[in-house]
């Protein structure tokens, strides 16, 4: 084991990601689906490093054992910015109304991540229906972060609708295929004024990477980190591969060329 | 009388307000949301409103999703 091995150099600043007006330090946000029990769940979070993370709201079980622990109670929402989501939805209808209930359940509390689907083999977005239902939530005074594909003029008109952060797909839900369309991203990033997150599709710590350095302001993912072989293991590698990325972004990328460019002076050769 | 609980018919007492039919099923310290007839029960009003026969009641929380 190399322990000798000098700490890396301090990070150097970077402003926080602001959602809707307060700011945050982790740009990894995650999904609290899929894993084996609470205990899990919250061992990757913390090894993530998330600050937000998205809840799904179901309806209770009537009947069944009330001593058995609560997610809120793992995720506590005074420690972390609680995100319900409308997975499973497929109409404006029905998102509105689970994140009126999500807004009861949680005080008040108005930030959401808006998805409605359209089709079950893709879980692709339906673009009408999420039209619709972000002009209503926004008009009930919602803060929407909203799931879309990876469309730049889609991705511009939920911006103007009123959306706080644009999330679109890098690949279909669970995927794992990680991006597949970096240019629509690029597109999509160099346009907003709001906040891109890339949320669905990534597969392994690159692709997180891979969309920071395209200059995402942070990724939303779920199975990735829950159906790994070492979900907690996995959660840090994310963590890691967000930072990178984030600071590969940041320090700007060399160009690319076709052919080779000597790293050693040509000066002074023997010979 | 009979009321439709998260998709379900169930008995309570004539009269019986959201607070009640929490109590009655172990769910007064759950943090829940109650939707009566598709319009939201604020907490604060958990005691005063009375459900009526053939109310389509919802009462949902969170749970681990992505």
């Amino acid at each position: 084991m190399a322990t000798n091995l000098p700490e890396a150099a301090p990070a150097r600043a970077d402003k926080p990601l602001t959602i809707a007006g307060r700011t945050y330090q982790s740009r990894l946000l995650t999904g609290t689906g899929k894993y084996r029990d609470l205990e899990e769940t919250r061992q990757a979070t913390e090894a993530a490093g998330a600050e937000i993370v998205t809840v799904a709201i179901r309806r209770s079980n009537i009947g069944q054992d009330p001593s058995q622990p609560n997610l809120l109670d793992v995720l506590p929402p005074d420690r972390f910015t609680i995100l319900p989501n409308t997975a499973g939805c497929y109409t404006a209808d029905d998102a509105v109304r689970t994140l009126r209930l999500a807004r009861e359940l949680l005080d008040g509390h108005s930030l959401v991540k808006l998805e409605v689907l359209g089709d079950r083999t893709t879980l692709y977005p339906d673009v009408m229906e999420t039209v619709k239902a972000t002009e209503t939530l926004v008009r009930e005074g919602f803060q929407v972060m909203v799931y879309c594909s990876d469309d730049p003029v889609l991705a511009r008109r939920y911006e103007e609708l009123g959306a706080v952060a644009v999330m679109p797909l890098a690949a279909p839900i669970g995927s794992g295929l990680g991006i597949q369309n970096r240019w629509n991203l690029i597109e999509i990033i160099e346009n907003a004024k709001v906040p891109i997150i890339v949320d669905a599709g990534v597969g392994t710590a690159s692709d997180a990477a891979i969309a920071m350095e395209l200059g995402c302001d942070g990724v939303l993912m779920n199975t990735a980190i829950a159906g790994a072989r070492e979900p907690v293991r996995m959660a840090r590698a994310m963590r890691l591969a967000i930072e990178a990325g984030r600071e590969a972004f940041l320090a700007g990328r060399i160009a690319r060329r076709r052919h080779a460019s000597a790293s050693s002076p040509l000066d002074g050769l023997i010979g | 009388m009979d009321i439709l609980l998260n998709g379900e018919t169930h008995a309570v007492p004539e009269g019986c307000t959201v607070a009640e039919l929490l109590r009655r099923n172990d769910l007064a310290e759950r943090r829940v949301a109650v939707e009566v007839n598709r319009t939201i029960v604020p907490r604060s009003r958990h005691e005063t409103h009375a459900l009526a026969a053939g109310d389509e009641v919802e009462i949902v929380h969170a749970i681990g999703g992505g």
